[in-house]
């Protein structure tokens, strides 16, 4: 029998059909562990997929959240991200996984939301993915990068373009800090993504720097489009 | 510590202990002194956790390691005290020890019970002669004051002293009341992340957890309350317990109730062990009651209590008596906790994972509850003074004989109302419900045996 990746209980008590003739893998969650997630469902940002019901009215312009018409007025980051879907609520269960999962190491977490990741990547229109890289000191400190895990599991294939230059943890950051912060990137190889649409991966979306950096440098080095795709959506402050 | 990083200095912060290289806050010299172990073996194609123990194939997990740039394996039972993986190492002192600073001796001025003497005597005993001991004392017996000589007589002799005990709440009780009685010796309370983490002394008060960073370290190892949840359940914290010790040391073992197996080596003179049958407040262990109280699950989900759980309720309320209710799981609780909350609103409940706990408990302390509905939470290592005790369901796997001595155990610990209600709702005698109560009565007849009680 299967034990859940977080609660160590078994996972599936009743044997559905599909399980029964290998169709399906059982479940690597148990239930109860699954609904202390919360999916982003309902009307969200039409960029950011932000759920707008949270909002107050006076923070939506036409179906778009505050924050990323905010951001199309920047000259320099208009255009440079598409679209950005999220998957879960940034809630507590969710930030007690991300940790565990990042900070604690305990990699294998990432198959917990691998068909999720694997899903929403097939509606979504890219010929290539890339994972927002950590600096070499970071990685070297952790020994994986989280995005290239949840890529991996989900069977997505990534292209290493992006570097990253050692700095600050974005975690220790506040937003004016974030948003203000000179280029974290930059381009590692050039010629694999000209006029290509490209899809970052990450693991969560709190203000979007992250994301808008990386894709004003891929824009500029000749993708056609960036979007993004993260396990989380986190309420920027 | 501020690292001057001498020879001492380093001998201060690793000796006894088991650490990963990132958890020494200093650059690590090369001295002949340090050993450095791999972190996780392989074993027969198994993997073996050198720091739990873990040998469970399904609690290891592998990683594509920028470090290593292997498939490194990882250990997922410890992993919260720190990764430790296929190519992470735990770093050892084979140097030698750090002396001893400052007195070890006792500034206590209290009295022994008969019964806590005998015990401390034995426990004076095993210190000495590197032995094992078990003290088998009931709740309220007074347990810690049996182990000052035998702390004292170690510290005099230069030994390096552990308590470890499955709770922090109980290290932050017990640490400061150990600085207290011995004044000469610095107390180190570890827990996770506890500001002692670095700091070496040779009276070491930890929870069972923090074992697994240490190696060898302990001349006398006193594991408090070793039937509690977690210690007996989690063969790893057996691990860490043999693991911290020296391989000739002395173990001390305390506990209200031994499992079966061990009060069956008890009886059959397999294991020494010293009993304390009374409280040191010279009054008999309140016996449970016991009530059938039908199918309580069914009622609750009808919106009813069983007649005979609502009276014993109503009548603490009228005669203003606090009381504690147990019950099996957190979802029946919640679910009757909307019934009492209708005969007092302010009744309320609490589990492990209530974010309120520590407050709710402190309310209840100072009488700003009537009462309180609890998981096994709090079955053991809380005292209130004056209080009844009931248990809803204890027919539930989860009131095992020992769950069920500690509940009766919280009821007249104080000197002051050395008696209280103890009533066991149940639907169906289970043999734990029998067992509990003949081992209370079993008590009770020796403690008057002995002369140990008042009546």
């Amino acid at each position: 029998m299967n034990k859940c990746l977080l609660c160590e209980e078994e996972t599936n008590r009743i044997l559905s059909w599909h399980q029964f003739f290998l169709l399906e893998d059982p479940p690597v969650i148990c239930e109860k562990c699954r609904q202390s997630f919360e999916k982003i469902k309902g009307e969200g940002c039409r960029t950011c997929s932000r759920p707008l019901a949270a909002l107050d009215s006076s923070f939506i312009i036409e179906g778009v959240c505050l924050d990323c018409v905010r951001w199309e007025e920047d000259p320099l980051y208009r255009g440079a991200l598409v679209e950005n879907r999220s998957l879960y609520v940034y809630n507590d269960a969710m930030k007690e996984v991300i940790a565990r999962f990042k900070y604690r190491g305990d990699y294998v977490l990432a198959k917990l939301f691998a068909k999720d990741i694997r899903e929403t990547a097939k509606q979504m229109t890219y010929d290539l993915v890339v994972a927002v890289p950590l600096s070499e000191e970071r990685l070297y400190e952790r020994r994986f990068n989280q995005a290239e895990a949840l890529a991996e599991e989900a069977g997505l294939e990534i292209t290493p373009v992006l570097e990253r230059i050692h700095s600050e943890k974005q975690s220790k950051k506040s937003r004016v800090e974030r948003l203000q912060a000179p280029q974290v990137f930059k381009i590692k190889e050039k010629s694999s993504f000209c006029h290509k649409k490209i899809l970052i991966l990450d693991d969560i979306y709190t203000t979007g720097s992250t994301l808008r950096q990386a894709a004003y440098l891929l824009k500029q080095a000749g993708a056609a489009e960036v979007s993004a795709l993260t396990l989380a959506r986190g309420q920027g402050t | 510590m501020h690292p001057s990083h001498s020879s001492s200095s380093i001998a201060a912060f690793l000796s006894g202990r088991l650490l990963l290289q990132e958890e020494i806050p200093f650059p690590l010299p090369d001295s002949p002194n340090t050993e450095r172990l791999p972190g996780i073996s392989k074993k027969k194609q198994t993997f073996y956790c050198e720091r739990c123990g873990n040998d469970q194939q399904d609690r290891f997990a592998v990683f594509p390691c920028a470090r290593c740039k292997t498939m490194c394996p990882y250990c997922r039972h410890c992993l919260m005290m720190g990764r430790v993986s296929g190519c992470t190492q735990l770093v050892h002192w084979t140097g030698p020890e750090p002396p001893h600073e400052g007195n070890g001796t006792l500034q206590w001025s209290g009295q022994l019970s008969e019964g806590q003497s005998a015990a401390s005597r034995a426990v004076v005993q095993a210190v000495r002669h590197n032995s094992e001991q078990l003290i088998w004392a009931v709740c309220g017996a007074g347990k810690t004051e049996v182990l000052f000589r035998g702390i004292e007589s170690a510290l005099l002799a230069g030994k390096r002293v552990c308590i470890a005990t499955p709770r922090t709440d109980v290290v932050l009780e017990l640490a400061p009341r150990l600085q207290k009685v011995f004044p000469g010796t610095t107390v180190t309370a570890l827990y996770g992340g506890s500001p002692d983490r670095h700091r070496y002394s040779p009276l070491v008060v930890s929870t069972t957890h923090q074992l697994f960073r240490f190696y060898q370290a302990f001349d006398v190892t006193i594991v408090d309350e070793v039937d509690a949840f977690p210690y007996s359940y989690d063969t790893s914290l057996q691990f860490a317990v043999q693991k911290a010790r020296k391989p000739e040391s002395a173990l001390i073992y305390l506990t209200a109730t031994p499992n079966e197996t061990w009060q069956k080596e008890c009886r059959q003179g397999n294991r020494p062990f010293v009993k304390i049958p009374a409280r040191f407040h010279r009054q008999p262990l309140p016996v449970p009651l016991l009530s059938w109280c039908g199918n309580w699950r069914k009622a609750t989900q009808k919106g009813r209590l069983p007649a005979n759980v609502k009276d014993w309720t109503m009548k603490r309320l009228q005669e203003n008596k606090q009381a504690l209710l147990f019950f099996p799981h957190i979802d029946s609780m919640q679910k009757a906790l909307l019934l009492f909350q209708q005969l007092d609103p302010l009744i309320t409940s609490v589990h492990a994972e209530d974010p309120q706990r520590k407050e709710k408990v402190a309310l209840m302390r100072t009488r700003q509850l009537p009462l309180l509905l609890s998981t096994t939470i709090l079955e053991r290592g809380v005292t209130f003074p004056n209080i009844d005790v009931a248990v809803i369901g204890a027919e539930d796997d989860v009131f095992t004989e020992s769950a069920l001595v500690q509940i009766a155990g919280r009821a007249g610990r104080s000197a002051d109302f050395p008696d209280g209600e103890v009533r066991f709702f149940h639907y169906g005698k289970t043999k734990a419900i029998v067992k509990a109560v003949s081992h209370i009565e079993q008590m009770n007849r020796e403690g008057i045996e002995r002369g140990w009680l008042d009546r």
